[in-house]
């Protein structure tokens, strides 16, 4: 019988994880349902009530995935607790009785991605490299094309004369990266999304708002997660600029580069995405952006030692920074009511 | 012709606020009474309330400007010109009162924030924010616990001279604290004292948490009134602190002056307060989000709708609405 993969739902990475999957290792893929309150609900309550949140998000992807069929599934592992995670997941899908594979790519090092060669060999002894190398190209491609199309809708959505026309063009983008089958595919479809999105007509005053978003990696990229903060921002008007993706953090990190230009303020590593994190933030505030938005979900150790960093770049460049941390609440008043009035003090302090 | 004037009305979760201005900025007329759990109720109550004492004034409300954290609601209902979050309108209120202020304690029923100006703008603000530790119901489930009103809670605090230490980090931690240091023999005056104190470390530790204190200090929200915690902010900070004596009105006086300043005009029609408004929630059902959604309606017609986390949930029209199970 051929085993269904699936990965815990993640932004919209699923698609070059897919074409990963079918493409490269000739598996069938389970995409897991969108993530709702559900998803939420089912993690949270298997989990221990002091994990951070993408722990829980996790969680329930699995267990909504193993619903729609799947029965091998594979954790990426990270650079913090999120390492261990992969075991604690699959202890708790055993103890829940369910039945799967478990491959844990926390096993492998990222930077060499021969090393995962290994892991992938538990998911189908047989695969072939080459057709494994040639997916994984593609799928980088992939995902470098996804991360710059968001790129540019977090520039311009905030301005778009007719609602919802970025997210449309976004969206058929994403219909289209589902049906490419070559890097060439992949190429095409986004040179054609960026033509179009260029056509789309905007309002943007010569000197819109601008504001940084940094913060802790699955909660800062995975839009169910942060209660969708990048578009509510967009709503009111500016341009958000993010430089924490999956391709800027996997593909091309520079690691010594930051380590140096942040050295006036941060002289170790302080793990996961905080050395990022200090990083864009203070490029930003020498830049003269308007204002940074810190996310991470509760109890993130590395970027909760970021934040006095970051407090000291706020007084020092006068840029305000609004912090945000998510646990399993819903309720989105509460984070409206914080957007809305950073907003109102960034306007108030550039007409001053 | 009739003088302009200005409504602000700031529904917190415990009171409703509410003021009249005029277009030189002086209060014409102001109410305050409790929520008491129904903001269209208390709302109306308090348009009602406030058409009485502006009858004679020779004042017409042209706009009305809401905040609070059911601002949306009520904006919905009064048709307010601005609908504004807290920080923003009591940050502008306080500014119009006191240009010079540098630090704004606010501590209400069920949030607590501090913002920062500078030359006359917003710097920077916090609110707490997972739990709502040393807050106005902490203080006043407390002051239940020992059975002392929680309006006489402050002149007792400042009976004593050797406060009682309490456990500020959480309202869990506190209550227990209490319990044990009331059992062992503290005084009333210690342990109420010691309670005012530890509403101030909490909130300076939580909220306040990484800013720098300048003065002057304006203290506003209910808790204070509490004359104890005032005497706490004081030693803790080292600064003297300003209670205004219309603090509790800061927001809804902020509302006020942005509705003024909005230049939106319409005359307002002070009838609401008769009229029937309800709300229904319907689960959208259409995904497991299940979103709630809020629909208002006056008298039978529905007039907004809000909830929905995608569009497959927006309720414009009533066609539209039965299609929602």
């Amino acid at each position: 019988m051929k085993r269904k993969v699936t990965f815990p739902h993640f932004g919209d990475y699923c698609i070059p994880l897919e074409f990963l999957v079918t493409r490269g290792l000739e598996m069938d893929y389970v995409t897991p349902p969108p993530m709702t309150k559900r998803t939420l609900e089912l993690g949270a309550k298997y989990s221990p009530d002091y994990v951070c949140a993408p722990f829980k998000y996790n969680l329930g992807s699995y267990i909504e995935a193993i619903e729609c069929g799947a029965d091998m599934l594979v954790q990426t592992g990270g650079a913090c607790r999120l390492g261990y995670y992969g075991e604690l997941h699959e202890q708790i899908l055993r103890d829940l009785g369910y039945r799967f594979d478990f491959v844990n790519l926390a096993r492998a090092d990222y930077s060499k991605p021969y090393t995962l060669l290994a892991e992938f060999k538990k998911v189908n002894p047989d695969f072939s490299v080459a057709k494994v190398a040639a997916a994984l190209l593609s799928a980088v491609k992939m995902a470098e094309c996804m991360d710059r199309v968001d790129d540019y809708v977090r520039r311009n959505i905030g301005f778009e004369v007719e609602n919802g026309s970025f997210e449309a063009e976004k969206q058929r983008f994403l219909s289209d990266l589902r049906r490419c089958e070559t890097k060439k595919d992949v190429t095409a479809a986004f040179q054609q999304c960026m033509d179009n999105m260029k056509a789309i007509p905007t309002e943007k005053p010569k000197k819109p708002i601008k504001v940084a978003i940094v913060g802790e990696y699955y909660t800062i990229m995975d839009p169910f997660s942060n209660h969708n903060i990048e578009r509510e921002m967009a709503k009111m008007g500016m341009v958000i600029e993010r430089w924490m993706n999956l391709s800027n953090s996997m593909f091309h990190y520079p690691e010594k580069e930051i380590a140096r230009k942040i050295r006036g303020y941060s002289k170790y590593n302080m793990g996961a995405t905080s050395m990022a994190t200090i990083d864009v933030a203070l490029t930003c505030a020498k830049k003269g952006y308007d204002g940074i938005i810190h996310v991470k979900s509760f109890g993130c150790t590395p970027e909760m030692d970021s934040i006095p960093v970051l407090q000291n770049i706020s007084s020092d460049y006068k840029i305000p920074i609004l912090y945000f941390s998510f646990d399993s609440q819903t309720g989105d008043t509460g984070i409206q009511t914080r957007l809305e009035a950073f907003y109102d003090m960034i306007v108030m302090r550039k007409r001053a | 012709m009739k003088k302009k004037a200005y409504l602000g009305i700031d529904i917190g979760s415990i009171s409703t606020k509410g003021v009249v201005i005029d277009g030189g900025r002086r209060i014409v007329a102001s109410e305050y009474l409790w929520t008491e759990g129904n903001p269209i109720e208390a709302s109306k109550r308090l348009i009602g309330i406030l058409a009485g004492k502006i009858k004679d004034t020779g004042c017409e409300v042209v706009s009305v400007g809401t905040t609070g954290s059911a601002r949306k609601l009520i904006g919905v209902i009064t048709g307010a010109a601005v609908v504004k979050n807290e920080i923003t309108a009591h940050a502008v209120g306080t500014i119009t009162t006191y240009p010079d202020v540098r630090t704004i304690f606010e501590i209400g029923g069920q949030d607590s924030k501090i913002i920062l100006i500078e030359d006359g703008i917003v710097a920077d603000y916090a609110m707490n924010t997972l739990c709502a530790a040393g807050t106005g119901s902490f203080l006043s489930s407390q002051a239940a616990r020992l059975g002392v009103a929680v309006e006489e809670f402050g002149n007792i605090a400042l009976k004593s001279a050797n406060p009682t230490p309490i456990a500020a980090r959480c309202t869990v931690f506190a209550e227990s604290d209490l319990v044990h240091k009331a059992q062992i023999g503290h005084s009333k005056e210690d342990i109420i004292a010691g309670l005012c104190k530890a509403v101030v470390l909490n909130y300076l530790n939580n909220v306040g948490k990484g800013k720098k204190i300048h003065p002057p200090i304006v203290f506003q929200g209910g808790v204070s009134k509490n004359v104890g915690v005032v005497k706490a902010f004081e030693d803790a900070t080292g600064y003297p602190v300003i209670v205004d004596k219309n603090g509790h009105l800061t927001g809804a006086f902020g509302a006020a002056i942005l509705a003024m300043k909005s230049g939106k005009e319409k005359a307002f029609d002070f009838s609401v307060a008769d009229t029937d408004f309800r709300t229904k929630g319907v689960t959208c059902g259409l995904c497991a989000n299940n979103c709630e959604i809020i629909c208002v309606y006056q008298e039978s017609s529905l007039i907004d709708a809000w909830g929905n986390k995608c569009e497959r949930g927006a309720i414009q029209t009533k066609r539209q609405f039965a299609g929602v199970r």
